[in-house]
């Protein structure tokens, strides 16, 4: 290769390792005028930071965190945090509600990373602000795929919830609470000729926590979250109560499109603490 | 058209005969197998990275996976050209990742039957998008959903398929290395054909269940077999003393994980310190390991 030619082919492919490192377009051009017309959103980690490993080992199964910086008081709280995988064919991931009564706006969940994509986190405080924290993942390739390994097996376990809480709780304190699901979240994606055993996308889309009645979080959720769909967020055990978790899943006819979906089953799980 | 049609075959001739047959080893008499090196797949390699072969009978010839590229399967077609005139009766898919299917387009004829689990159509289904869409920037490949063929012969448990003077029982596994594992046993011979249940030197890969891997791997252990052949290392003549390594780290996998588990740890936590110590006995280590941790907790999280 010659050296002009070797210039020529860095210029060339300079804007491809630009891209590759994580570009905007998709927010830039549709995600944030979807969401968030009209709205001034500030990049920066100081109201949320967005946690995710650098290379999706699984793109089944990539966890992301979503870290606070304030806690949770009536006057001042996270009132709302979306996430978005910029590249996904549907790259809405979740609307999530928390209240003063979480205590913490911390969440953690596993999500399915198709390619190469930022993964972004919004979130919007009280006072209306709107703030926004994000990562770059890299896709993993190989053999694996972005749904689950054992479909079946979660088949037969589905609607089978399970609670956990850190050990050492505290009266009055936050605490985090881990709620497990099992459901296959079927995303919907699948080749046009061998679908006869395959559903249309069928996931878990509306799920909301309390404790003693009151909200801790609520979320609207779609196929980017993981199979068997896995969260850790805070509440404030105050007193002996139950937290209980609310949720239905839908069934979509387009994996992309939410215009014609039919509603499936309610779940409901509860879960006795002793602060 | 007429002309299109003649200068397309010339074409495709042309692009065939440049290709050298694939090489391959005869390694117990009528069975033949390519055996690779181990790489993760890439635009160099374009994934033609597990072993692959063929079993020749009396009256026919069954290929035991395709291939991972288009490439790679026009050149195990020559390759069975080469060593036999029998023509080629079943291609047998020992299950869904794309270095063992990406050549069947190359054996699709009439007279061809392609055989697998019967849990393969529904991964192929599911994952075949994904594969696809990720084939040309991963793997320097054209492929499209024709490259993948589904199951004509789905196997539900067992199925014996019969080349002529040599009978060919393949067995559907619960869920092990992905969730439509077949093997091939060549009762002639006593010759297994495990494909990716197995792996030597290659770090196991699990996409499918870590529990059923073992408890799979439990009940071929018993098993006596002259021969057998990995999905990814070299051959096996000492079972069951070559299958020790991956048991011992899917065993140790799991128990770590379990153990972490039930000290409340994340996943996050597992990923980063589950199983270092396994690290020197395996090549692509950095690549598998984190993505074994996460699929096995995801599974192990659900036992009790």
């Amino acid at each position: 290769m010659s050296k002009l030619q070797k210039i020529a082919y860095l210029l060339m492919i300079l804007p491809a390792i630009a891209l590759a490192e994580g570009d905007d377009i998709t927010w830039n051009n549709s995600l944030k005028n979807q969401f968030f017309a009209g709205k001034t959103i500030e990049e920066s980690n100081a109201v949320i930071e967005l946690e995710a490993p650098y290379r999706a080992e699984d793109p089944a199964i990539v966890p992301v965190k979503v870290v606070s910086k304030m806690p949770q008081t009536q006057d001042k709280y996270i009132k709302k945090i979306w996430v978005f995988v910029d590249k996904n064919p549907f790259p809405f991931v979740g609307e999530f509600e928390f209240f003063p009564e979480s205590g913490k706006a911390d969440l953690a969940m596993r999500v399915r990373v198709n390619t190469y994509s930022n993964i972004r986190a919004i979130a919007e405080t009280n006072d209306g602000k709107f703030t926004m924290s994000k990562k770059f993942v890299k896709a993993s390739g190989g053999c694996s795929a972005p749904i689950g390994a054992d479909l079946d097996e979660a088949m037969k376990r589905l609607g089978k919830v399970k609670f956990r809480l850190d050990d050492g709780m505290q009266v009055g304190q936050p605490t985090q609470a881990q709620l497990m699901i099992s459901h296959p979240n079927i995303t919907g994606m699948q080749m046009d000729q061998m679908t006869r055993f395959v559903r249309k996308s069928h996931f878990i889309d509306q799920l909301h926590v309390t404790f003693n009645d009151k909200p801790v979080l609520n979320a609207k959720i779609d196929i980017a979250i993981s199979a068997d769909p896995n969260f850790r967020f805070y509440f404030v055990p105050d007193k002996p109560g139950e937290l209980k978790a609310n949720f239905s899943d839908i069934s979509c006819e387009s994996p992309t499109s939410r215009a014609v979906c039919k509603p499936g089953e309610h779940y409901s799980q509860q879960y006795t603490v002793t602060p | 058209m007429r002309f299109i049609l003649v200068l397309l075959g010339i074409l495709v001739s042309h692009a065939s005969q440049a290709l050298p047959a694939l090489p391959v080893t005869e390694v117990m008499p009528g069975i033949f197998v390519h055996v690779s090196e181990h790489h993760w797949p890439d635009r160099d390699n374009h994934g033609e990275i597990a072993n692959i072969g063929f079993i020749v009978g009396d009256d026919c010839v069954a290929v035991v996976d395709s291939g991972g590229s288009p490439q790679q399967g026009i050149a195990l077609h020559k390759a069975i050209k080469k060593a036999t005139t029998k023509p080629i009766c079943y291609v047998i898919n020992t299950h869904v990742h794309p270095d063992h299917i990406y050549g069947n387009r190359a054996f699709k004829e009439k007279a061809v039957q392609f055989v697998g689990h019967h849990k393969l159509e529904r991964a192929m289904a599911t994952r075949g998008p994904h594969y696809l869409s990720k084939a040309d920037e991963l793997l320097d490949l054209r492929v499209t959903a024709s490259n993948i063929i589904p199951p004509d012969l789905p196997v539900k448990d067992s199925m014996t398929l019969n080349l002529g003077n040599r009978e060919l029982v393949l067995t559907a596994h619960p869920t092990a290395h992905t969730d439509n594992d077949l093997s091939v046993y060549d009762k002639k011979t006593n010759t297994m054909w495990l494909a990716d249940l197995l792996f030597l030197e290659h770090i196991p890969v699990i996409d499918g269940s870590i529990k059923g891997w073992l408890n799979e791997l439990a009940r071929l252990e018993k098993n006596h077999y002259k021969l057998v052949i990995p999905g990814h290392g070299p051959l096996v003549r000492d079972w069951p003393v070559s299958l020790q390594p991956q048991k011992a780290y899917l065993t140790q996998l799991a128990s770590e994980i379990r153990a972490m588990i039930k000290q409340g740890k994340t996943l996050e936590y597992a990923v980063d310190h589950v199983g270092l110590s396994t690290k020197q006995h395996w090549q692509l280590f950095e690549q598998f390991h984190r993505k074994n941790i996460t699929i096995a907790y995801a599974e192990l999280e659900w036992e009790d």
